[in-house]
This record gives C-alpha cells, structure tokens and sequence, in this order.
C-alpha cells in the first residue's frame, strides 16, 4: 500500500513554494546597508611571475573604497588542506601555501592577484582595469604525464609535481604482481576519466559583514557545510574564535561537491569586511565560476584484471595519475585514494587487488570531489575493464558479472572496507527486467534497418556513502571527525523545532527530515520545522556531501527523538501514575500497557515547560535534546544501470535511447525525492560520458570557459528514464537502516552509457573510447576502423 | 542616466539606470525581484527568463533601457491570492525542482510554451526547454510537470478575461 505520510511516503515538498514563487533567498539575493562589492582581477596566464603590481590608478577610479593584494595578508594563513595523506615511503603529502591573493607567482588561469573593493560591481570591475600588472610567463605543467616526468615546477616543494605517491594495500603488490603473471588471461585497459566542471546552477557567492559594536563577523556563504567553513577559516586562515564568527547558508542553488570546500573568496570577504568596515559581496560569474571552482574528476588510468580460464576474477592491478590543480583543495588529497583505492573491489569477490596512485600538481584549476568524488572513477574502471573482459572471453557481460559478484554479507574486501548488505543479483535482475533485455534484438535490428547502430550497456556500482566513521577516517588522515549533529526542540504545544548540521541545497531535507521525525512521534508532518544552514542557530555540523545527510544525519535526529520519547514516557508515567517499565508509546500517544488510560503527545509536552504537576526531584523541565551521530562503518548503496543507444554510423553521434536503474539504497524514506535524486545524478552522468569535458590548451588557457564551449546536457540530449528501488536491503548500522543516494546516478551511468556505445560499434572492433564520447570522437574511431570491417 | 518606465507583474515601475543595465540587474537590484535569477553570462542557462508583452526573454540578452513602456512578467506575479499558477503546481506536484536556481526560468519558459502550443509532445518540450539549464532534475520530472500542466490547463474551462 502507499503510504501518504511518515517515512516511505513520497511527500510533496515543503520547501517548493517558496522556491516557486520567487521567494528562496540565496546569498545573491541579500543586501546589506552600505554594501560595497568585490571584483577580483584575476590570472590570465597559467604560470607566471608578478614582476611588479601597480594598483595606485585602480585606487583612484570612481567609487574605489580600497585595492587588496598580497600584502594585506601578510600573517593571514593559506587556505588549508582538510586531508593528509602519508605516502609509499612514509612521507606526508607536499602540501604548498595556498594563499587568498597570489602571492609572487601565478599557478593558474583564475588565480585571484588583487581585488577591488568599491561601491559598485560595475565600478569595482572598471577599476580592476587599471591595474599596472606585468607577468613574466612561466612555462606551465599542465598534462600530468609531463609534470612528473620532469616538466616544469609548479611548487619549488614539490619534485617532479608529485603531492604524493600513494600504494595500497601496500603488502598486496607482490601477491598481485605474481597473480597477474600467472593468470590464464589478462585484459589491460588504459583509460582516462575526463575533468569535469561541477556547474551548479546558482555561481557562489559571499557577502562579509563585521559589526564592531560586539565584534562580530557574519559570513553568508553558497555552501554545504557552513560549520566547516567557520572552522577552517576561523582557526587556520583569519585566525577568529568561533564565537565572534557566524556563518550562513542560506537556500544555496546546488553544490554536487564545489560548494563543500573553503575558498578564498570567503575568507577575502570577511576579512575585508572588517577592514573597510562596511559590508562587502562577492558574485561570481559564470566565466568566473569556471576558473574558480574546484573542478572534478581528471584521472589517467591503467588496469589490469587477471582470470582463469572460467572467468573468475583472480587479481585487479591499476595505477593513476590523479590531478591535483595548482593548490590542494579542501578535502583533494582523499579523492584518488580513500574514496577511489578502498572501491576497488567494486561488486566483485576479487582476492588480490592493489593500486598505486601518483597526485600531481599542474597548472590548472584545483581539483577536488565532484558528485561521488573517487567512487565514480573507481566504478569506471572497473566496469569498464570487466565488460572489456567478457568481450574478449567471449561471455555475456551480465554472466561474467554474476559470475564474480559478492553474495554473502559482511563482506571484508582486500582494499580495507567491509560491506554490511546487498544483493547485486537482485539489482542486475530488476535492471535487466525493466530494461527489456529480452527484446534488444528486435530493436537492434529495427535500429538497423534505419541505418543505426544500437548497443546495449550494463554497469553495476557500489559507493562507500554515509560518511564517515570518525576514528577510521582519522587514521586515514582525515583532519576532522565525520559525525553529525541535531538538536530537537519539542515546544510547549507539542510541535516540534529541528537543527541540522545537514545542509540541503537541493536534497529536500526539510521535507524528508521531517517525515522521520514525524513517523517516530506520531505527530503531523506539519508540525516538526527543520532549522538549517546557519552556525548560530544549529549545532556543531559537519554539513551535506558523500551522500552523508540521511545516513548520518538523518540517524542523529533519531538518537535525539529516541531521547526525547524516553523522557516524555518518564512524564507519562507520573501523569499518569504508572510505572515507567509499563509505558507504551505509540500513534502520538503514552497508555498504559493492558489498560485504556493514556495521555496524548500535547498533554506531556506541556507538563514539560508548564511543571505544575511534574517530578522535578528525578528530572528536569523542557523537552528538546541533542545528538551527535558518528557513524559504525559507511554505508554501501549498489545497483545495476542499463543504457541503451543508438550510433549514427555516418555522424559519430550517439542518442541516449532509453535508461534503466535498480538502485539499492537500503529503506527509502520519500521515493520521489530519492528518484529525484537519481535522475538528476544520471544526467550529470551521462553529461560526462556524452559531451562535458574541461579542455586546457598547451598553456595552460582553459578553453571551456562558458556555456558556450563546455557542454552542459540539456533536455533534448537525455530520454526519461527507468529507475526502480524495489530490489532493497536495508543498511545493518544505522537507525533508520538507509545508505544514501546522492551519487549513485553519477557513479553508475558513465560506464553504462560507454559500453553501450562501445556495444554499438563492436562491429569496428572497438575496444575503447575515452569519454566524452562527442560525435567526432565517435566518428573517427569508426572512419579509422572502417577499411578492416569491410575487409572481415 | 536615462529614465525608464515599465510594467511588471501589472504594476507600473519606474526607475533610473545606465544604459549597460540589463533587465535582469533592473528586476532584482532595482525592483529587488530576486526570484529572477543569473546563472550564467552568456545567454544560454535561462535562469533568468520572464515574459516581456507576453512572450519568454532572457532577461540577460534584452538592456533595462530597452524594456521601456513593456508588460514584464516575473515569477513572482504568477501565483495570483497566494494560489500558485498551474504550471507552478505542476512543478510542485511532480517534483520539477530540487534546488530551485533553475526553476523561475523554467516556469516561465514553461508558461509560454503552454501559450503557444496548448498540446506538445514530450520531444517538443524537450526541444523549447534548450535554451534553459538545470543540473538537478535531470529534467525528468520538468519535462513530467509541463506535460501534466498542459493537460490540467486544456482540461479547464477557458476563463472570461
Ligand atoms: S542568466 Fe540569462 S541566460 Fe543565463
Ligand atoms: S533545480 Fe537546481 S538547477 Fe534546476
């Protein structure tokens, strides 16, 4: 049956409305009394050297309130790093200064040098104009290949661009080396998987606001983890104590990871606001966006996966080089390794697997987690070297896969985690179900028969979600814990107040959030409020990425509304002069088991604050508890996706014909939002495998800059699509039993989509493509590969 | 700076501006309509479509100066007495948003397809929605709201002007 309320209903959304009407308010829309506005002129080269900087004519041009460089910041910090990875030889990674203004060297293009302040943006961009700059141009590194083998230095610090070196599971290599060497078949695959940009739709933005009557600093800020962002640029960069800095984020116009990092911006803000002492907003623009946010992804593979002769999988080898930018981003470091080497085992029963990853620094835009940060490359390179396998075998890729899944849970894998559930043969089942496999062949041929090309692509993935365990990404080298935290606040008439260290920029969660609390309590969703997204108001949080906010959040508000209900049975039973053992909660009301007396929600909420008849010796007034939730393990959302597509041979291009997903998120709390959530991650994905793709020159120039050379999918290049939650199991670990499902829809679909079309063209015995798979990458594998099919 | 006066959402509105003012910087820095959004700079996300004398612009391509003595259209007219359009329903009801950056535009956009082609397909949907970008939907369930306004609108009796 349907459920129409609570937990597994599909809720319409509470946060619509407004969003509909016109009334969200992101940080763009604010304005304070006397705001003056930032522009900052920033590197058109990739590498270079500030031979001199003259400002004094950008300060003396109508409106300018103060010109900042470099040197206003001596004794501020860098923007840190929130991960240390120790490497092969015991080392910690190189970790250079990433300063708020460049500081005598330009690393990339975008790379802010002096900013402007004055009355207005048109006015302070004017100004910028003015600025005496000359830069002697530096050679760049920008393929990474290049950079570690020898090309020029990005950071006197780091040797040969190496951030690190980085081997795991470090006593696996030889085991792995001999397995390889041995197997009876080896299918080696190189792949790249291409730099995206994260383009939400809403550019950041930041307006800083110190008021000196209590010195106090506000920061409205587009982000996903406002507390974060009050920790790293409190303590490391400005040097604030948190009590005299708030940070705000208000309705922020998506993120898929860009928005989880500290950026200099922020900090720029901030610190300026105090020193001009009048609010000051930063906007960026679109171009702005490009060369500014972390962009995603950029790994350049090789795999090895070793079989005997039945197909089963006996060792996976890979090496990466993994691109950091010109400066680590907040949690960079952790991509390649722990959210990349620990997927490694992706569905599979592998036994031997091993990985070596090389960071690299060049000249281009920092690189951080981008929608699945790791999880996606480490699926594609699984996935894709596995439908390689069966195809060079000569198996069916579904055989070959359910052939080599995992089925009984726990399952420890060799590359550090343990998975708590799932059923793959379940997902691969649905997705082959809903997808129609039995009818391909008729529409292959049908296709045909009009002159196309239709391949049929299946991928499985798995994610390490809900993140994370505190003491193991502690050892890990993560630099902070990885809870979350909410308070509730039941108030007097029984409604209910939430504040989430989770923050939605997107999600739902003030729907969702309050479909869990209002199932555990009985009440009407529309009595439970859910607080968000500003430093003073909710606790200590550690905010909204990896598919965490459910999972860890979610399971946060649970322990704070178990509290709770243990308490008002505590009430319960004095009201109703019964022993507390004997006390039943359920449907919004206390009763007394095996009796017909009972007291409703209200009433004890009230006895709660209004304590006339109450046990004041054995417990305190008010109703409202906190929680802070540190996770077991990760959870481990699963599933099988199927692509179809059709090629056309004469142009290259590929037309996504249908698409099907089985995902396993565990118990699924609002469907439509979690299919939402879905559809939305297949677009970005298949965006990636179809058309996006950051383009830097030989010199460092990003050619991709605007909408009109990065390829943003649009509605006419995606079908609708299938997506199932049927096939679930629910997660061993936390309250609610969910994993999370941001990111699945990004992680699954690229492989997908790419051995469908890689389907397609088997008649051109086409082994690999890198993506994006654009019309003329198509065209010219099949216009090379044209004479030896006609010969066969 | 020239003066400009115009209509929006039936109000008359007047104003000083530049002349490099985009409508766009009219409606929200001016009128402080921020429900009209900015999204990218060269014309091609959509974030910031309204209806001026009818008809669905980029409030990004068309200067302030331009719109002089226009009837514009912001998303914030469109629910009339606190009840939201059909097409602003639509969206609601099959869950057209996420974020919500991308979605006045959308709305709009949507409000005048459904004027010009009272019945479109799916793929004509799909076609008239590109010159407008979400990264959340995957459009899925816009391209789902807009077929659902259509017909709740073709459904409803034509209302007396
Ligand atoms: S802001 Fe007008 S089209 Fe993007
Ligand atoms: S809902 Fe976020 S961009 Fe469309």
């Amino acid at each position: 049956m349907t459920k129409i309320t609570g937990i597994g209903a599909s809720s319409k959304r509470r946060e619509d409305k407004r969003f509909l009407t016109g009334k969200g308010r992101y940080v763009d829309d604010m304005n304070r009394p006397g705001q003056a506005h930032v522009h900052f002129l920033r590197s058109d080269m990739a590498h270079g050297r500030i031979v001199s900087l003259d400002v004094s004519a950008a300060e003396a041009a109508p409106g300018v309130i103060k010109v900042f460089t470099a040197k206003d910041f001596e004794g501020v910090g860098g923007i840190p790093c929130g991960w240390l990875i120790t490497d092969r030889h015991g080392q910690p990674m190189k970790e250079p200064k990433h300063p708020i203004l460049a500081e005598g060297k330009v690393r990339h293009v975008g790379d802010p040098i002096v900013a402007v302040v004055a009355e207005t943006r048109a006015q302070a961009k004017d100004a910028a104009e003015l600025v005496e700059l000359e830069l002697e141009e530096l050679p760049a590194a920008i393929d990474m290949r290049a950079a570690v083998a020898g090309g020029p230095q990005v950071h006197d610090e780091a040797p040969d661009n190496l951030c690190y070196d980085w081997d795991f599971p470090a006593e696996s290599k030889d085991a792995v080396d001999e397995a390889i060497r041995n197997a009876h078949h080896v299918t080696v695959l190189e792949l790249r998987n291409n730099r995206l940009v994260a383009n939400p739709m809403e550019p950041r933005a930041a307006l800083g606001e110190y008021d000196d009557a209590d010195d106090m600093h506000t920061l409205w800020t587009t982000s996903q983890n406002p507390h974060v962002i009050r920790l790293l640029m409190g303590a490391f960069v400005l040097g604030l104590p948190e009590h005299k800095l708030r940070v705000v984020a208000p309705d922020v116009g998506g993120g898929f990871g860009s928005k989880i990092y500290h950026y200099a911006e922020e900090a720029f803000v901030t610190f300026a606001a105090k020193v001009v002492n009048r609010p000051v907003k930063w906007t960026s623009d679109r171009a702005e966006a490009f060369m500014s946010d972390a962009h995603g992804r950029d790994h350049v593979c090789k795999v090895e996966l070793a079989m005997d002769a039945e197909g089963h999988f006996l060792a996976l080898r890979s090496t990466t080089l993994a691109n950091m930018g010109a400066y680590l981003s907040t949690f960079a470091p952790c991509i390649p390794t722990w959210l990349h080497g620990t997927l490694l085992a992706g569905n599979y029963k592998t036994p031997l697997i091993f990985t070596n990853v090389r960071a690299v620094f060049t000249n281009t835009v920092p690189v951080d987690a981008y929608r699945g940060a790791g999880r996606p490359e480490a699926t594609y390179l699984i996935e894709r070297v596995v439908d390689k396998a069966a195809r060079e075998i000569g198996m069916d890729p579904a055989e070959l896969r359910r052939r080599n899944f995992i089925t009984q849970f726990p399952y420890q894998t060799p590359v550090a985690v343990e998975y708590d559930s799932g059923d793959y043969n379940a997902t691969l089942d649905k997705v082959l179900q809903v997808a129609d496999r039995a009818g391909f062949e008729a529409r292959r041929a049908e296709s045909a028969a009009r002159g196309k090309l239709r391949g049929f692509g299946l991928a499985h993935y798995i994610e390490a979600c809900g993140i994370a365990p505190s003491s193991l990404v502690g050892a890990l080298g993560a630099r902070a814990g990885l809870y979350e935290a909410a308070t509730v606040r039941v108030n007097p008439t029984g409604s209910v107040s939430v504040f989430t260290g989770s923050h939605s920029h997107g999600q739902g969660h003030e729907t969702t959030f309050a479909q869990v609390v209002a199932d555990r309590l009985g009440i009407e969703e529309g009595a439970v409020d859910i607080v968000h997204g500003d430093t003073s108001k909710v606790p200590f949080g550690m905010g909204t990425y990896g598919s965490r906010s459910l999972a860890v959040g979610g399971s946060a508000i649970v322990k704070s509304v178990d509290k709770i209900v243990a308490k008002a049975k505590k009430i319960a039973a004095h009201l109703l002069e019964a022993s507390e053992a004997d006390i039943a909660f359920e449907d919004g009301k206390f009763s007394v088991s095996g009796t017909d007396r009972s007291v409703a929600w209200a009433e004890v909420c009230l006895a709660a604050y209004v304590p006339h008849n109450y046990p004041l010796d054995a417990i305190e007034p008010g109703l409202e508890e906190t929680s802070f939730y540190d996770p077991a393990n990760f959870t481990y959302p699963s599933g099988a996706y199927v692509c179809e597509v059709e090629v056309d041979p004469d142009t290259g291009k590929v037309q996504v014909m249908s698409f099907a997903a089985a995902d396993d998120f565990g118990n699924v709390v609002n469907p439509m939002i979690v299919e939402g959530q879905v559809h939305g991650g297949l677009a970005q994905g298949i965006g990636q495998a179809l058309m996006e793709g950051c383009v830097y020159d030989e010199s460092g120039q990003l050619l991709t800059a605007s909408y009109m050379d990065y390829a943003m999918p649009l509605a006419r290049d995606l079908p609708s699509f299938t997506v199932d939650n049927s096939a679930c199991t629910p997660c061993t670990h936390n309250p609610l039993g969910v994993k999370g499902c941001g990111e699945a829809g990004a992680i699954g679909s690229p492989p997908a989509l790419v051995n469908a079309v890689l389907d397609a063209l088997s008649p051109y015995g086409i082994a690999h493509l890198d993506m994006p798979l654009t019309p003329s990458k198509v065209w010219e594998a099949i216009d090379a590969a044209r004479p030896a099919a006609a010969a066969e | 700076m020239p003066g400009i006066s115009m209509t929006v959402n039936g109000k008359p509105v007047s104003g000083e501006v530049e002349g490099r003012t985009l409508l766009v910087q009219f409606l929200r820095e001016d009128l402080g309509l921020t429900g009209t959004h900015v999204g990218c700079d060269t014309s091609q996300c959509g974030a910031c479509t309204v209806l001026v004398n009818g008809e669905s612009v980029k409030a990004c391509t068309m200067l302030a100066a331009t719109a002089d003595g226009a009837q514009v259209r912001t998303i914030e007219g469109e629910a009339k007495g606190g009840a939201m359009s059909v097409v602003q329903a639509a969206f609601q009801e099959h869950h057209g948003l996420q974020c919500g950056f991308c979605t006045p535009g959308m709305v709009m956009s949507i409000t005048d397809l459904l004027r010009v082609n009272a019945e479109p397909s799916e793929a004509q949907v799909r076609e008239w929605l590109k010159g407008n970008i979400c990264r959340c939907t995957g459009y899925h369930n816009i391209v789902k709201a807009a077929l659902a306004a259509a017909a709740e609108l073709r459904a409803q009796p034509v209302a007396a002007e």
